[in-house]
């Protein structure tokens, strides 16, 4: 058990890859995932329901990045990466832990 | 026109469904989520909680990594079927539903409003339809067969493929659904005859393909490691 937690850790570590590798290969955002900015280049006007809708969350760490990072170069990019990678799974796994306890408590 | 674009996974943002949709979805989730509670309130034990939260750690991790179509989009695995072999369908609907949670609220990766949409996908439909897939293949097979490992690798490909055509469906309705009285769309714009080639077509020539290797590898180490052996789900 101890070795998958470090397999998890090295994953963690090595997760820029994900943003590296399309970057190189000039991959855009997934599909269907654009923002308004984008939705507009693509059909030349923003739905108004998307426009209003689209600015609802107040991410933390928007995209896996620190805010205002967005314009960092990618060195920059992936160490926020990788630091959301560390919060990102331990809040996970810190609330399946509480919600685990909760179920298996009889 | 869009084609160029392709076609990804199934994070579907705040403002592609109008309410109808995302309401619909999450009163699709609640029982769902109440039936989770349920059953693990009646089966979970203590000793499988580290598991189940080791399962929580890996899907996160694991959606990070962009796979990229070049000069296109980008998807990722998701570890859906891999965990419902593991420790069940169930935990793995509620795994996956905080990993959605957490993406939404504090990545902005995901709607807010779209969390059901998301769940239903991603963390009801990948993992079910996966698993049964994946029980189907295996049948009786011994447990460190090779048989089992390629069910699993062709559940995780069937089981990302269903909930990409689930977003497809969901986000290609839009336009039928809501728009103003001149017939311009309020939410996702594309109709299904793009939206539904678009996330398929992608799935299937490879982000299916990405879950099927990330199951199968996982799978074996495991297997190999001899860390699967008493897992009943398997």
């Amino acid at each position: 058990m101890r070795r998958l937690w470090k397999v998890i850790i090295l994953l963690i570590i090595l997760s820029p890859l994900g943003i590296i590798i399309p970057y190189f290969l000039r991959a855009g955002s997934a599909w269907g995932e654009w923002g308004p900015e984008k939705v507009k280049e693509l059909i030349g006007y923003i739905p108004t329901g998307l426009e209003k809708l689209s600015s609802l969350g107040r991410p933390l760490l928007p995209d896996y990045n620190f805010k205002g990072w967005e314009e960092k170069p990618l060195i920059h990019q992936s160490f926020s990466y990788i630091v959301s990678g560390f919060i990102g799974v331990s809040i996970v796994v810190g609330i399946t832990f509480l919600i685990g306890k909760v179920f298996s408590r009889r | 026109m869009v084609f160029i674009f392709g076609g990804d996974i199934v994070h579907i943002p705040d403002g592609y469904l109008g309410p109808q949709t995302y309401g619909i979805m999450l009163g699709i989730m609640v029982p769902l989520w109440v039936k989770v509670s349920r059953v693990l309130n009646k089966t979970l034990k203590m000793s499988q909680v580290p598991l189940i939260a080791l399962g929580a750690a890996f899907s996160f991790v694991i959606m990070m990594f962009n796979v990229p179509i070049p000069g296109g989009t980008t998807g990722h695995a998701v570890g859906g079927v891999l965990l419902a072999i593991l420790i069940g369908p169930w935990a793995t609907l509620l795994v996956i539903t905080i990993v959605l949670v957490i993406q939404a609220i504090i990545f902005g990766d995901g709607g807010i409003t779209a969390i059901g949409a998301n769940c239903f996908n991603m963390a009801f439909i990948l993992p079910f339809v996966g698993y049964y897939v994946y029980k189907l293949i295996s049948r009786n097979s011994p447990l460190n067969s090779k048989r089992r490992i390629i069910a699993a690798g062709i559940g995780g490909y069937i089981g990302l493929n269903v909930a990409a055509l689930f977003a497809g469906i969901e986000l290609g309705l839009q336009p039928l659904i809501s728009h103003s009285s001149k017939g311009v769309p309020l939410y996702s714009p594309y109709p299904l005859s793009i939206t539904v080639p678009a996330m398929l077509g992608e799935h299937l020539l490879l982000f299916g393909w990405i879950e099927a290797i990330v199951t199968m590898a996982a799978f074996a180490y495991l297997l190999r490691a001899n860390l699967i052996k008493e897992w009943e789900y398997a």
